[in-house]
Parts: C-alpha cells; structure tokens; sequence
C-alpha cells in the first residue's frame, strides 16, 4: 500500500533522510531487506553513494548497509523525519 | 489484509519491542572521535579510493615476497641439513641406491620445497590480509568495485574471494561462500584460479627477475627486485581482467541469469585485535593450507623421481613425456619439458620450477639452484627467449588449477561435472592466450 507522497529510496540524496514506509520488493528479498531494518517507521539515511554510484551505503539501525540501486528502488520512503 | 502485510507488521512490531528492551537495558558510552565517515569518503572517493586499493594490493604483494626471502633461505638450509643427516643414516643402515633416491631426492625434496618455498609468503600473507579485514577494509574494496562485477554478471564480494585467492586459491574457493547466490558463487570459484596464489609467486618472481630484472645481465639487485615486483603486479592485474571476461562469459553461457540480491554491511572501522589476527590466520589459514599441500607434495615428489630415473629404450620416462608434449609445448610458446612440469605439478605449483630444472640438467632429482645468473644460463642454454618467459608466465597465470583447490572445488559444489568444468576452462584459456601470444610473438620476430 504505497501511502502518497512516498519515492523509492534510490532516488534520495547522499545526507538525506528518510522514513520508510512500505516495501515493494517480494519474496527472499523482502525478507533480507526486513531483516535488516527496512521496517516501517524505522529512519534511513543515505550515508555515501560507491566511487561508480552504485551500490550506495544507508544507515539503518545504527548499522550501515550498501544495496544496489535495483535492490534500493524496492522499498518506499518518506521525508518526514 | 494479506499475508505479506501481516508478516511486515510482526517484524516491524518485533523491531518495536527489540529497540523498546535496547533503550532501558543498553548504555553508551559517549564515543571518541569516530574517523569512520572520514576514512570512508577517503576510500570512495574514485579519485583516492582506486589508486589506494592498488597500492595496497602492491604494498601486501611486496611486504610478502621481501619479508618472505629470508626465512625460506634459512629453511631450505636447514632442510639441506636435514637431508645430509637422513642420508648418512640411510647409509648406515645399508639402504640401496634407489631407496635413497626415491625418500631423499624424491619425497624429501619435493617436501622440502614445497615447505620452504610456500610456509614464509603464506605465515606473511595470510596475517596481512587478515588485518584488512579486521579493520573493517575489505567490505570497502566491495563496495567500489561492486559496480565492475555487476556488469559482468557477478558478485562484489568475488573481490573479496579473489584476496583470498591470493594467498591460496583452495582457500579463495572456500571463501566463495560468502557469496549468496549460487550461480554468483559458481563463477568466483571457477574463476578463483586466475588469482595468482602464493604457490606460483615465486616461479613468477623468479622468472621476472631473471628476465625483466636483468638479474643475469648484471644489473643491480635493488632495481632488479623492482622491476620483477612491477612485472608481477602487471601479471596479478592481468589476472585480473581475465576474471572478469571470463565471469562475463559464464553469465552468458553456462550460468546464465540476472545479478541477484547484494546487501553489504559496511561495519565501523576498528583498531585490529593483533593476537586474534595472528592465531586465527596462523591456525585456520596458513596450517590448513600447509597440511593439505605437504600432503600432496610428498607423493608427488616420490613420482616425479621414479619419473625421471626409469629408463625406457634409452631415456626417461620423463623424458618421454616430454617429447610426446613437444609439439603442444611449442605451439604455446613453450617446449615439451615445461608443459611436463606443469602437467606433473599439479599437485603443488611450487614444484613445477624445480622439475623444469630437474628434467632440463637431467639430474634425476629436484635441484636448488644457487643464483639468479645460474638459472638465466640453464633456461638461455635450453633455448628460452624473453617470449617463452612470457607465455611461462601467462601459462601460470591461466592454467588448470592446482590438485588441492580442484578437491576444494569438488567438495564445495558437490559436483565432478563443475571440477572438471573447473579444470578444463582454465586450461582452454590459458592455451588461447599462450599462442595467440607465442604466434604474435613470433610474427614481430621476438623469440
């Protein structure tokens, strides 16, 4: 149920923060991707984007985690911290 | 609401409880300066991160093969030592000639080789590589050059088992587990052999010294050693871009199919627990490695011997292979003798120079050969030009892998279809390049 005004978080900025909201990605990956802390309401923060651009490093739950843009653009966020 | 929804809230609501137990049970103490977010942007930053990465690949390559010198020097004395002592008592109890070759000339040396050549770079190595990791630097080397193995279908993490190969490509296979998808981590080990290993270091560094360095040709020892640890580098990065055609290739044929999921956690940076890094790579790593390669060394060494000393019509058998290999030999660049060594050290890479030599003085034992000026003579007087260094080289770099990484390689996939895919790709590889290089070579009239 993507709630208006969400993105995907591959869109966001380096330094931007976020919450996130939903999760469209299915399967094992949504799993991992839970595992990991993408829940709703928990806050992510695009720390550092790799010297190619892709992966990118999110902070999340005190950890820092790198996904790739496609695993990125599978969970919604929204910019209300 | 279905089920997916269901299950989001119930990890969302375990997150909930998990940080609600975090807040009242767990205190911070106020931490120091935290460099993390500094040395990153350092690291990523394409301008510093790629030529720092290099120049750690270099510096490790270097503080391996310097600090490496020395102590293989004094156990290979000490294994001279060794041998006089074991040859008097096998004289004393009255042994026949032929047990004594076959113990001392045969198992014993190939033992002793193995031993002196490979324990020094792998004690060196292997801790080196471990305080990378440690400090946090290897998931860094990853992150940059995940984009790289993206585009040719394959895992960042392959950088990480490709380290590993480094050090010892039966323990790079075994580091491909890292890697989560299957098909990723079928291609990091099929291709974890183009990552030249500590067993074939010294044969290239040897040759590059010989050959680059001008080690025969009088120059000095210091630029000399630069030289060949540059050639060396050349050969490790050669290896290299062969890694990524090569899994390029594999996503296009035999392991077809999308790049997986890749998550990858990027901890902290941390002071290294120095005791911790040397046990657990003295223990896990460089014993491990050792006992399997001795294991095999030995036995290969008692085979080669009864290889080289058992005449059929007039020459040995060895001999006999070799000349049945001639033709192969010569059409990549090589002769019959160095595809025998080859052949016959695979068991252990550390063993194919001195079989060359063994088979190329006709002594009917493995040789140590005194200086670098004596070996550019034996290989000048067997007819070896800078091109047939090059394509040793790349043969080295490219070839099947050694007999320990391909039992590594059958128990991690569970699979004979994949060894043998394991050995044959890399042989049909290392055969293309070596004569298209030796053909190539030939036409401008080098060699």
């Amino acid at each position: 149920m993507p709630s208006p005004g969400s993105v995907p978080l591959h869109l966001l900025p380096p330094g931007a923060a976020a919450k996130v909201v939903g999760m469209e990605a299915g399967g094992p990956k949504r799993r991992r991707l839970l595992d990991l802390g993408f829940v709703p309401g928990a806050v992510v923060e695009v720390v550092r984007r790799s010297p190619f651009g892709d992966p990118t490093a999110y902070a999340i739950k005190g950890s820092v985690i790198a996904l790739r843009r496609e695993d990125a653009a599978g969970i919604l966020v929204r910019g209300d911290v | 609401m279905t089920r997916t929804a269901d299950a989001d809230r119930i990890v969302a609501a375990l997150y909930e409880r998990a940080g609600t137990l975090h807040r009242t049970a767990v205190t911070r103490r106020v931490p120091g300066r935290d460099l993390t977010p500094v040395i990153d942007s350092i690291l990523s930053s394409p301008l510093t991160g790629f030529p720092l990465m290099l120049l750690t690949l270099g510096l490790v390559i270097w503080v391996t093969v310097a600090g490496a010198n020395y102590p293989s020097e004094v156990l290979a004395r000490a294994f001279q030592a060794g041998e006089r002592v074991l040859a008097a008592a096998l004289s004393a109890v009255g042994a026949p000639a032929w047990a004594g070759g076959f113990l001392l000339d045969g198992v014993y040396r190939g033992l002793a080789w193995v031993i002196a050549v490979m324990l020094p770079p792998m004690a060196i190595f292997f801790p080196c590589f471990t305080l990378l990791e440690d400090l946090g630097y290897l998931p860094r080397i990853a992150f940059s050059l995940d984009a790289v193995f993206k585009k040719v279908g394959a895992c960042g993490r392959q950088a990480l088992t490709m380290g590993m190969g480094l050090g010892c490509n039966a323990a790079g296979v075994v580091s491909c587990r890292i890697i989560d998808s299957p098909r990723e981590r079928m291609t990091a080990i099929l291709t974890n052999v183009f990552t030249v290993c500590n067993g074939r270091f010294p044969a290239l560094i040897t040759l590059a010294a010989v050959f680059a360095g001008g080690a025969g040709a009088g120059r000095s020892a210091a630029g000399g050693g630069a030289a060949a640890a540059l050639v060396v580098t050349a050969v490790v990065l050669t290896g290299a871009v062969v890694t990524l055609a090569v899994s390029w290739l594999l996503s296009r044929t035999l392991l077809r199919g999308a790049p997986s999921f890749f998550v990858l956690e990027l901890p902290p940076f941390r002071r290294p627990r120095l005791g911790q890094v040397l046990v657990r790579s003295v223990l896990d790593r460089t014993l491990f490695v050792l006992g399997r390669a001795v294991t095999v060394a030995a036995p290969a060494g008692g085979l080669v011997w009864v290889l080289a000393n058992t005449s059929v019509g007039g020459s040995t058998l060895l001999a006999h292979l070799a000349g049945w290999l001639g033709p192969a030999g010569a059409a990549l660049g090589l002769d019959g003798f160095i595809l025998a060594a080859f052949v016959l050290g695979l068991p252990a890479n550390e063993i194919v120079l001195p079989i060359l030599l063994m088979s190329y003085l006709s002594t009917g034992a493995m040789v140590e050969v005194g200086s670098l000026e004596a070996l550019g003579s034996i290989l000048a007087a067997n007819g070896w030009t800078g091109l047939t260094a090059l394509c040793f080289m790349l043969f080295s770099l490219l070839h099947w892998p050694c007999a320990t990484t391909l039992l590594t390689i059958r128990k991690e996939t569970m699979s004979a279809r994949w060894t043998a895919a394991a050995a044959l790709l890399p042989t049909a590889v290392a055969a293309v390049v070596c004569a298209a290089v030796a053909a190539a070579g030939r036409l401008l009239g080098v060699g």
